[in-house]
């Protein structure tokens, strides 16, 4: 790999980081103003194109280009959706297309829960841009005033007189005109907005219920191989010897190869090991599980995950490094009538989404294109040019619906494999990733022990608050010499502590990373969510103190968060702490919503066990209840499960509902799964052991409130999952007495 | 042999001890039915063998014999199944990969044209997993559609 690619892999690592400086190089590609010059880019075809997310047929038809990636956040309908707020067309005339990864569209990495708060401001003005375009096209045949025109439902509506031309009519003339200037556009007042706010159905429905709809697994292409790879078992572990000859063999195999072996840091390169192709999936299978290889050793074959869990709490035990201080947490200990401590442990877990990776690659001596599921497909396309040594303009990536990413699908490793598959072969190859690959060869989220300590006065008020986290770093799969949290990841969730206590002290403690660390759903937010909720819970339990009362005393006044008193610097998920403050008031707010909802005060007298939870994460405030019941053979169920949003201004409020239910789910399968190792090798391999929340380890219901408000947007696919493992230790404990400080928690807590 | 597929005959030559869902996806090139686990875990590949829903990356094609097999494909001619406009009306699917098996799944308790009960629901729908957790969505979309079949019936 070229040393540019390599920087280049940083530089997106950066932008992903979730520091604040690293943010910043990622707004940095689109503010506002150079967003909006970028419209006028000369369009693609002779049709009317005002910017490159928004073209007309020469019959008025719309075509939508959606930048962002499809993995169930229903993003192909919100991103269109903010356009069509200021376009004006009619949805049954719009198309909506899939941008291939170029940077022409600004960013284009689909996580962090930026998709709309990042997009929201400049798809509304290039809606807008191509509807002043059609209004002034318009007004000229009509020779009145283009502001007095607006367009509805594919018509240019002159309001004073009630004329009205479809958009055909319209747009020869539009396409010749100049593109205007940001500062002619006049946006709709909110009252008037139409779409923003509404429930739209999902564009890709008919596709996903009638088994139409292609993802990166279902690509399909005459004389295309199908590639199957047995990778090192142990990270960075290279082949000694294999019978490749011997399998090479086998019915339908048409070439057995060698991949290069890889080395640290891990970065998005593929992991090396042998690739099967035959004729179809099932043959490479076969021949893949009848290669008997040797591996030579490598330094994580130490890796014992029992051994680490005790090394990483024993660490967490320790004094580790400052980050965040206020006042004199020792003396505070010293000064106490009671210190309360606990430590708590979160294994690695894998994202595991439903479509393993997978990718198709057609090469040529001087050109690339790849069909695969990535989140990320600028990356993938700076991946694939700087593995096949090809300028980036030569590569192209097509970006296929993605069944679920969770983050993993923003790496985009497969795809490499599958360009250099397809070069080495000359012909179509398609990458599957077994199940098997996709849980024993992650990018794992991280594996956490955390202290937490609280000392209290005689009259059981919080006076000091201690929590130092150690955790391997996703750095680490980027720099080998990166070992304790990172600022963007003490960001999330650790360094934001919202608690309003005089002596309060944040610490981080160094751990080495032995397979490769990366981000998942709502990344550190999930075991700090954790640990800090748990142990909120425990101190009301201790002080005899109501939850919900005490979590909100412990939060305090109304305010927002001053990290400059504390001398820490706050990240903010790389926004501005004007525009998106640590809002005491909005997670006080959420909490008492969804308390109220499960009516969580009348809980003792109606034999109700219900555990709380809250969390800010990506700019939005979230809070769950959830209510257990525990039968006579220690098994758990979750009857019901309560949870208010506040993620400022909503585009599809049913999109948002659809996120608060899933993602509270997939944090329940937070609390059930584990990752483990034995000398190096992930133990896990499939479902049967890698557990996820099925049917009847999920709420039978779910009420959700979403907050009214015109805030900003803020993260939607991330902030419902920190608070459900929280909240369902705590229902547990209000349920038996039993507190689960390490995860996971048994789905029968007798066994526990 | 011959496996009959969506009402369409085809012949087969290759490995009988290949499942079906390598035939349907890679042979036969229909990708509504999914690849997730292999190993009849999750559901995702859920088709009907006379109308009894079945894995079939764990199906062998020697297994079939003359029993028909039914895909996503195959509901319905034109996604109007009652489990299929169900999942719209419901907005059920988020990204939508495990569900066709889950369709398929609902489809083989909904066609028995009775009423469900949650708990019905609850362990016909267990083997199928999602990750994006559409879980309450479903057990509300297979109760309607329950209903809505159950009510046609006694019309």
């Amino acid at each position: 790999m070229s040393d540019s690619t390599v920087s280049q892999s940083r530089r997106t690592f950066l932008k992903r980081s979730v520091t604040a400086s690293g943010f910043t190089l990622g707004v940095a590609l689109l503010p506002a103003t150079r967003g909006h010059a970028m419209f006028a880019n000369a369009p693609e075809s002779d049709n009317f194109a005002p910017n490159v997310f928004i073209s007309f047929a020469d019959d008025g038809k719309v075509e939508i280009t959606c930048h962002r990636s499809e993995m169930g956040q229903q993003v192909r309908t919100s991103i269109p959706q903010i356009m069509m707020e200021e376009l004006g067309a009619d949805w049954q005339q719009v198309t909506i297309k899939q941008a291939t990864g170029d940077a022409k569209y600004g960013d284009q990495n689909t996580d962090g829960s930026r998709s709309v708060r990042r997009n929201f401001q400049r798809l509304r003005e290039a809606g807008a841009t191509a509807a002043l375009m059609l209004c002034t096209a318009a007004a000229k045949g009509w020779q009145v005033d283009p502001y007095e025109c607006v367009t509805e439902n594919h018509f240019v509506v002159h309001k004073p007189t009630g004329r009205k031309v479809p958009f055909a009519d319209v747009v020869g003339v539009a396409a010749k005109l100049p593109v205007p200037k940001q500062g002619d556009l006049k946006l709709k007042a909110r009252d008037n907005w139409t779409q923003i706010g509404k429930a739209v159905p999902s564009v890709d429905l008919t596709g996903m219920t009638t088994g139409t709809a292609v993802y990166g697994q279902d690509i399909v292409m005459d004389n295309m191989l199908y590639a199957v790879i047995q990778r090192p078992p142990v990270l960075f572990s290279s082949i000694k010897s294999s019978n490749q000859a011997e399998v090479k063999k086998m019915a339908g195999v048409v070439d057995v190869i060698d991949m290069p072996a890889a080395s640290a840091p891990a970065l998005f390169n593929p992991l090396g090991g042998i690739a099967v192709l035959a004729t179809n999936t099932w043959l490479a299978w076969q021949a893949c599980n009848a290669l008997k290889t040797e591996w030579q050793t490598s330094d994580n074959a130490s890796y014992n995950s029992d051994d680490y869990q005790q090394a990483l709490l024993d660490n967490a035990a320790k004094p580790g490094e400052v980050v965040r201080k206020l006042g004199d947490f020792a003396q505070a200990t010293t000064d106490a009538a009671k210190v309360v401590d606990a430590s708590y442990y979160a294994p690695h877990l894998a994202q595991a989404p439903m479509e393993p990776p997978a990718a198709t690659a057609v090469v040529t001596a001087d050109s690339a294109e790849i069909w695969a599921c990535v989140q990320s497909p600028q990356t993938a396309r700076q991946q694939v040019a700087g593995a096949l040594k090809m300028p980036v303009e030569n590569v192209t990536i097509n970006v296929t619906l993605l069944g679920g990413g969770f983050g993993r699908k923003a790496k985009p490793d497969f795809a490499v494999e599958a360009a250099l598959l397809a070069k080495q072969a000359g012909r179509p190859v398609k990458v599957v990733w077994r199940r098997e690959d996709d849980i024993k060869h992650g990018y794992y989220h991280s594996v956490s022990g955390q202290r937490l300590s609280a000392t209290l006065d005689a009259d059981n008020q919080v006076t000091g608050w201690y929590h130092k986290t150690v955790f391997p770093p996703i750095s680490s799969t980027f720099n080998p010499a990166a070992n304790k949290p990172s600022d963007g990841e003490l960001d999330l969730g650790h360094l934001d502590t919202p608690f309003d206590v005089p002596n309060l002290q944040l610490e981080r403690g160094e751990a080495n990373a032995h397979v490769r660390i990366g981000w998942m759903r709502s990344v550190a937010n999930v075991y700090h969510a954790f640990a800090k909720e748990s142990f909120v819970a425990e101190l009301a339990h201790q002080t005899e103190v109501d939850h919900k009362d005490f979590l909100l005393q412990l939060i305090g006044k109304d305010r927002h968060i001053d990290f400059a008193a504390s001398n820490a610097k706050y990240g903010n998920y790389g926004d501005d702490l004007n525009e998106y403050p640590v809002d005491t008031a909005r997670l006080k707010n959420v909490i008492n919503k969804v308390t109220d909802m499960a009516d969580w005060d009348k809980r003792e007298q109606q034999g109700r066990f219900l555990g709380l939870a809250a969390h800010r994460s990506f700019l939005s405030y979230s809070a769950a209840v959830i209510e257990v019941k525990v039968n006579s053979r220690g098994e758990w169920t979750i009857p019901k499960a309560w949870i208010a949003i506040d993620a400022g201004t909503v585009v599809n409020p049913d999109h948002v509902k659809a996120q608060c239910e899933g993602g509270l789910i997939y944090g329940i399968s937070c609390a059930i799964g584990q990752i483990t190792a034995l000398n190096g090798e992930v133990t896990q391999s499939n479902f049967h052991d890698y557990l996820v929340a099925r049917m009847p380890q999920t709420p039978v219901s779910i009420d959700v409130e979403i907050i009214e408000t015109e805030a900003l947007p803020g993260g939607v696919g991330e902030p419902p999952t920190p608070p459900a493992a929280p909240a369902l230790a705590n229902a547990l404990f209000a349920a038996t007495g039993q507190r689960f400080r390490n995860l996971p928690i048994p789905l029968n807590i007798k066994t526990a | 042999m011959k496996v009959t597929i969506n009402k369409q005959e085809f012949d087969y030559q290759g490995d009988p001890s290949m499942p079906l869902l390598w035939f349907i996806r890679d042979e036969l090139k229909m990708t509504g039915t999914k690849y997730s686990c292999g190993m009849a875990l999750c559901g995702a590949c859920t088709v009907h063998l006379d109308g009894e829903p079945t894995r079939s990356c764990q199906l062998p094609m020697a297994a079939i014999g003359d029993k028909a097999v039914t895909t996503i494909e195959g509901l319905s001619e034109d996604g109007s199944h009652p489990v299929q406009q169900a999942w719209r009306e419901h907005n059920v699917p988020q990204c939508g990969y495990c569900q066709s098996g889950q369709m398929m799944q609902a489809a083989s308790l909904v066609n028995k044209q009775k009423p469900v009960t949650d708990e019905q629901i609850e362990s016909h729908m267990s083997g199928n997993i999602c990750r994006c957790g559409t879980y309450p969505r479903i057990r509300a979309a297979v109760k309607s559609a329950a209903e809505s079949i159950a009510v046609k019936v006694t019309e």
